[in-house]
């Protein structure tokens, strides 16, 4: 029996008085979110082990370069022949480690659905058009402020498969590469004021509202580029072990 | 500062991260070469195809440094470009298949018996490490194997297969649960 929006808006409800309840600031969401029903077969039982020891090979990491990104990587309207639909965006902000210094020189991808709500995968059934001139993925590095921008459109809302009449709020995915492996960090932006938040699971597993809102970019109407596109700011913070904290030259 | 919270990686990052050569750590032909399969479950024993992982790991010489170039583009048509057939670049991307498989071509990591793995899928909220300890691996060596029961410790080694192969299958939940690992 496939639950209604009604039932998963209950199951969010709960989560949400249970996390009050514990009176703890989560940064991360729960593994196990049942009203993301997808994490229910795939979250471990079992506590994590932590890693005690001081030479773990995971506080190093990969390195990317100017061999691995080209300059029209970051503009995912100009990779294609014509103008892609919907509406121009601009997305910068700033890559920081929790001790607010830039993360230099790391790579950054994004993906995201086309304007009216599809991705170019195989396996979107979305009856939604697809776009002959938006693939919707891009990448750059950091500059030396931590600073990353992209163009690219803003990405429609889409219906899922969680329950009945689940739709996604809009949202561009990040991954983020920081210096370290375990500070690793797979994310999605959101756009203010999206009236779908409260009803996805996706976006209420971070059961904290502080946090919560940390997912959503700020609209700067000072990025806005006249006669050409709307401005978004979004700053990241990645997070990792303390072990790589005291490190100089990062 | 506080963190940005992690978020799944959705079931279509496939046209997205994936790229050619992401699981071909190894320069083509080089003798040394090992290769590491397995299959990712879920808590019923079902493959999950929409799995991506990534492994680090030092050089053979044992140097952590890494080297750009994993997913070298071409600067003219802005294309795939391939690794560049000698440089040990130490990182590996690989998605599961439709069975939930995946296979990595590798150098043997220089002083170090693991390989480092980062797993992400539709349904994981936050992404999950674990570590491929490769086959001949001394248990009692390593502090991280030597803390964990019997039973566990049997989910983290690499079982031999035929030449230099090693098989890692990783389990979500369930019975064979794999040890996942936290960087405090």
């Amino acid at each position: 029996m496939i639950p209604t929006q009604r039932d998963i808006s209950a199951l969010i409800g709960v989560e949400a008085a249970r996390h009050r309840a514990t009176g703890a600031v989560r940064h991360h969401p729960d593994r196990r979110y049942p009203p993301y029903r997808s994490s229910e077969l795939r979250h471990p039982a079992h506590p994590l082990v932590t890693v005690a020891d001081p030479d773990a090979v995971e506080l190093s990491g990969p390195v990317f370069g100017v061999t691995d990104v080209t300059e029209l990587d970051a503009d995912l309207t100009r990779q294609h022949a014509g103008e892609p639909l919907g509406e121009r965006i601009t997305v910068t902000g700033r890559v920081l480690d929790r001790a607010g210094r830039p993360v230099r020189g790391q790579l950054v991808e994004i993906w995201q659905a086309n304007a009216s709500g599809r991705y170019a995968h195989q396996r979107d059934q979305h009856p939604a058009p697809l776009d002959p001139h938006f693939t919707g993925v891009g990448r750059c590095l950091t500059g030396d402020d931590g600073g990353y921008r992209f163009t690219t459109v803003r990405p429609g809302a889409y219906p899922w498969l969680n329950h009945t009449n689940a739709w996604r709020p809009a949202h561009i995915h990040f991954s983020l590469f920081g210096t370290a492996f375990a500070q690793r960090l797979v994310t999605q932006m959101y756009f203010p004021g999206d009236p779908l938040f409260a009803y996805d699971p996706i976006l209420q597993a971070v059961t904290d509202d502080a946090a919560r809102a940390r997912l959503v970019a700020a609209y700067d109407h000072d990025l806005s580029v006249p006669q050409w596109s709307l401005g978004y700011r979004w700053d990241i913070v990645l997070d990792g072990p303390a072990a790589t904290w005291i490190e100089e030259g990062r | 500062m506080h963190p940005t919270p992690s978020q799944t990686i959705g079931p279509f990052y496939g046209y997205a991260l994936p790229f050619p050569d992401g699981a071909a750590v190894a320069p083509a032909g080089h003798p040394d070469t090992i290769t590491v399969h397995g299959r990712v479950y879920d808590g019923a024993g079902a493959p999950v195809p929409d799995a991506l992982l990534e492994f680090w790991q030092p050089a053979p010489d044992g140097s952590r440094r890494g080297a750009p170039g994993s997913l070298r583009r071409d600067p003219t048509t802005g294309g795939y470009a391939g690794r560049d057939g000698h440089t040990f670049t130490g990182f590996a991307r690989v998605a599961t298949d439709a069975d939930g498989a995946y296979t990595l071509h590798t150098l043997p990591p220089g002083q170090n018996a693991y390989l480092s793995v980062c797993v992400f899928a539709r349904g994981l909220l936050h992404h999950l490490y674990t570590r491929a300890y490769l086959t001949g691996t001394d248990t009692a060596a390593d502090p991280l194997l030597a803390s964990l029961p019997e039973q566990r410790r049997r989910t983290l080694l690499a079982v031999p297969a035929r030449g230099r192969c090693h098989r890692f299958d990783i389990h979500l939940q369930g019975p064979k649960e794999t040890v996942f690992l936290a960087f405090p």
